[in-house]
């Protein structure tokens, strides 16, 4: 007999062999070594930064010497609420707002199709085509829209070719929306954020949609629901907490943003800008700490009445 | 024929299905046209001419073959911090029922649940505190902490479709930890770490909103691009690196899919 | 002969939960032996202490004489089969058999060599080359059981191995596990909830509720002399009867149990009773009669003829079949 003589067998030995019957015996030993590394650079690097600037936004900056003063002070979140700044919190949660509500409008059509109708080499196809344009480059998405937004870019020759231009001159003489040129108009872009965050808005919508389960909707019709009613009583309610979950992107993510409203949009300052501008060229770290605390603010508002509406279940 | 009606979408659906998938994809397309275009002082449509000279041009620019390498390097060391950091939690988190689990969670999804401008100016500020200077490892350290998210989501859910007893069964057999781990963990959930390691590239590759705060004089090639954005100099290189930019990254993202769909048919095979 | 397994005073507690709650036990070597009870009743978690995926909280397990508690599970000779199979779904057939000498570091050659030999032992000749995927339930549990025994185990464990299979596999697979544990003379330990097959296969019984033990022994002494009322009602669906009716019938005042098939019908002579139904089994007719009060069951061997409900008629038993127990519970 040979493997068969004993019971209980020795250890394999060596370097591996030992620490290995020593982690087995210390499953907490093992936990805690498996967890070090990540809380130590999450934890650590990134809560603590957080922290840190978060912490900042109670100091105040000396309006003399323009240096940071530290001594706690509510004084940095008093001048964050001055009109001027209300202004920029307005415009960007109405931006957000409008962005997210075109995004669903856009989004559902596309989800409903890829969910519903769409099989086998049709629905990864339209599974690829809402997830290459989300993980494509950022950049390179918005430079797309500068290029098309151009005074002489595509969109003004095909207005020109439908004789449209007096429509688009019409648009662009609105007051607030308009502008010069859609590439520096609000117009403009409103467009570009709905184009970049649509496909974080037709993942989670699919998802909820592919849950729904075809007999629901054919009880609904058995019950006398036109498609009309059905979809308003059964179909969007079910679908809701997906858009819900896709709104948390497209709403936090337009927050955050300060690339967009730089390159395609007026001067007017979004949230994002000013935390850069106070942060960089100013140099007033206080005010763009309280700035960020904004979107983190309305965030974890509209994260908790997501919750309430299950939208965590979509994600 | 139920299946019949149910398999027709009406009419109005597919148009507004198609308009919306062409509002996604038509953009990048253009970038590609405009890759070859001779007009270089505007952004003028239809382009007068088509050329293939800006490929030259921008294949002997210096400074962008330094933004790529930068960019490649960078996330390169970025996914590998990640695929280890994002393992090790999901391996924690699903393997043992701990106090906090749902914190560690929420910690490894904060810094992409959070808009950029918050980590960046987060970290910006931490390293000014602390005296850090800005240089290749503060791009890193940015990048590793959001790229960590893509690779803990892949690994939890595929160790979640793993049968918890194919590691006993393999310690029955005689294998000790790292043995289990080599033979049996790191083979069934090698694709999963696969395709998060391609999706945390691409991701790493393309950020520009952290970069911006944590890199000092250097340029990734995001930050290359954004400089042209704002300040263009020569704008045919700016369409070349756009549209080279579009396919390196088209890659991996197609890779991590298929990837990721053979891993669900070979879980299901295993049932 | 030697002693494979010893429990003694061993207990698994799960916070508040006593799912092993000391536990005495002593498999012999070569002994195929069963674990039967209803599900949370703590056989499995035995299961999983012998093979070493649990640690007990008190008490002392040996195997063939050594110590077992801190040992990790692969330092023991010990193999499973485990109730989803756990094939490894990236290796082939052939590469799941040949884990276990794999790990031990056997040459290639030699250890795909084993791997043929312990898949014909299964009646799996040729499969070596197939994923886990492209077998049947059937198989795979046969697949299974190459894996563990190829190593040649020094006790084997089963965890509800026959669960997933039907009825017909099922049937074929107890007699060619009992043929094989024959063949092999290793230990095997045999978890499950289902009495048929605890009763069919194993030389001994062990029947578990709350984490206790309520009896071990032969098949024929638990199936004929339940201890208690709780393996009396598990075991087979014995009429079970309270103190008063035992005192009447048999003049002792205990609990009882009375085995269908050991009531007969009689023209006279017996105790009188009230039909009160009757289902068709096949093999047997099962009859519900009424005596006084307490309701029994009654087996009739197939052919005899079925009393019509509401019929008045006479049974009786051998005294010998009346079995008073000893345990309340």
């Amino acid at each position: 007999m040979s493997a068969g003589a004993h019971a209980i067998l020795p250890g394999r030995g060596g370097l591996f062999g030992t620490l290995s019957d020593v982690l087995w015996r210390n499953p907490r030993l093992t936990l805690f070594l498996m967890l070090t590394p990540p809380l130590l650079w999450l934890g650590i690097i990134y809560l603590g930064s957080l922290f840190a600037l978060l912490a900042q936004s109670f100091f105040s900056i000396d309006e003399f010497s323009g240096l940071i003063r530290y001594e706690w002070t509510f004084k940095t979140y008093a001048e964050l609420l001055r009109p001027s700044n209300l202004d920029i919190i307005l415009r960007t949660v109405s931006m957000a707002a409008a962005v997210t509500l075109a995004s669903a409008v856009i989004a559902f059509p596309i989800a409903y199709y890829a969910a519903r109708y769409a099989r086998g080499k049709w629905k990864a196809l339209f599974y690829l085509g809402a997830m290459l344009p989300l993980w494509s480059s950022y950049l390179v998405k918005v430079y797309a829209w500068k290029l098309i937004l151009a005074k002489e870019g595509i969109l003004t020759w095909i207005f020109a070719k439908l004789h449209l231009t007096p429509v688009l001159e019409a648009w662009l003489a609105l007051p607030v929306i308009g502008g010069n040129s859609l590439s520096v108009s609000y117009t403009g872009t409103f467009i570009v954020f709905v184009y970049v965050w649509l496909p974080y808005m037709i993942l989670p919508t699919q998802a909820a949609l592919e849950r729904v389960p075809e007999s629901m909707l054919e009880a609904s019709s058995d019950l006398g629901g036109s498609p009309a009613q059905t979809f308003r009583h059964v179909l969007l309610p079910l679908a809701l907490p997906g858009i819900i979950a896709g709104s948390i992107f497209t709403f936090s993510l337009t927050l955050g943003d300060y690339i967009i409203p730089q390159i395609i949009g007026s001067s007017r300052l979004f949230i994002g800008q000013a935390v850069y501008a106070h942060q960089g060229t100013a140099g007033n770290i206080p005010l763009a700490a309280a700035f960020t605390v904004v979107p983190i603010v309305i965030m974890g508002f509209y994260l908790w009445m997501a919750k309430r509406q299950g939208a965590f279940n979509a994600l | 024929m139920r299946s019949d009606r149910n398999s027709r979408a009406p009419l109005a659906l597919k148009i507004a299905a198609a308009l919306g998938l062409l509002f996604l994809h038509l953009p990048i397309l253009l970038i590609f046209v405009y890759a070859f275009t001779t007009e270089d002082r505007s952004f003028q449509w239809p382009p007068p001419g088509y050329t293939l000279k800006w490929f030259a041009v921008t294949w002997n620019r210096p400074d962008v073959w330094e933004a790529l390498g930068l960019s490649v390097r960078v996330a390169a060391i970025s996914t590998v911090v990640a695929l280890v950091l994002g393992t090790l939690c999901a391996a924690a988190v699903s393997r043992t029922k701990f106090f906090g689990r749902e914190t560690i969670s929420l910690l490894v999804i904060l810094p992409i649940a959070l808009p950029g401008i918050i980590t960046g100016i987060a970290l910006r500020s931490a390293f000014n505190l602390a005296d850090i200077p800005f240089s290749f490892w503060t791009i890193i350290l940015g990048h590793a902490t959001f790229c960590v998210v893509v690779v803990y989501n892949n690994a939890v859910a595929r160790f979640r479709r793993t049968s918890g007893s194919l590691i006993e069964a393999s310690m029955d057999l005689g294998a000790d930890g790292f043995q289990t781990f080599r033979h049996v963990v790191l083979p069934n959930i090698g694709t999963a770490l696969l395709a998060g390691g391609m999706l945390a590239f691409a991701l790493s590759f393309d950020e520009v909103i952290v970069t911006t705060f944590t890199a000092g004089q250097q340029a990734t090639l995001p930050i290359w691009m954004l400089e042209e954005l704002v300040r263009p100099r020569q704008r045919p290189v700016t369409n070349v690196v756009a549209m080279v930019v579009v396919l390196v990254t088209f890659l991996p993202i197609l890779a991590a899919y298929y990837l990721t769909r053979d891993g669900d048919q070979i879980a299901g095979s295993g049932k | 002969m030697q002693t494979a397994v010893a429990f003694s005073r061993v207990s698994r507690h799960f916070g508040a939960v006593r799912a092993v709650d000391e536990v005495d036990l002593a498999i012999a070597e070569g002994e195929f032996f069963a674990m039967l009870g209803p599900s949370g009743s703590g056989k499995t978690t035995c299961l999983r202490l012998i093979a070493g995926f649990e640690q007990p909280t008190s008490g002392h397990i040996e195997i063939f004489g050594e110590t077992a508690e801190g040992v990790p599970p692969y330092r023991r000779n010990v193999n499973t089969v485990f109730q989803d199979y756990a094939l490894f779904p990236h290796l082939s057939v052939a590469d799941n058999v040949a884990y276990g000498p794999m790990i031990r570091g056997v040459p290639k050659a030699e250890r795909l060599k084993a791997a043929e030999e312990a898949l014909a032992l299964v009646r799996l000749p040729g499969y070596g080359d197939r994923r886990p995927g492209q077998l049947s339930g059937g198989q795979r549990q046969r697949v299974a059981l190459a894996r563990a025994l190829i190593n040649k185990p020094k006790v084997l464990l089963l965890d509800e191995p026959l669960g997933a299979l039907d009825l017909k596999l099922r049937e074929q697979m107890q007699e060619e596990l009992k043929a094989l544990q024959r063949k092999l003379g290793i230990t095997f330990v045999f978890v499950t909830h289902d009495q048929g097959e605890a009763l069919s296969m194993a030389d001994r019984v062990a029947v578990f509720n709350h984490g206790k033990i309520m009896q071990i022994g032969a098949p024929e002494e638990i199936y004929r002399a339940p201890r208690s009322r709780f393996v009396a009602d598990f075991v087979g669906s014995s009429n079970v009867l309270p103190p008063d009716v035992t005192e009447r019938l048999d003049g002792r005042r205990a609990w009882a149990s009375l085995r269908p098939e050991a009531i007969r019908l009689v023209s006279e002579g017996g105790v009188e009773a009230m039909v009160t139904g009757h289902s068709y089994l096949g093999a047997a007719t099962k009859l519900g009669v009424f005596l006084g009060e307490q309701r029994l069951t009654v087996l009739l061997p197939a052919g005899s003829p079925v009393p019509a409900q509401g019929q008045m008629v006479s049974i009786q038993w051998n005294p010998a079949d009346l079995h008073v127990m000893e345990d309340e519970q």
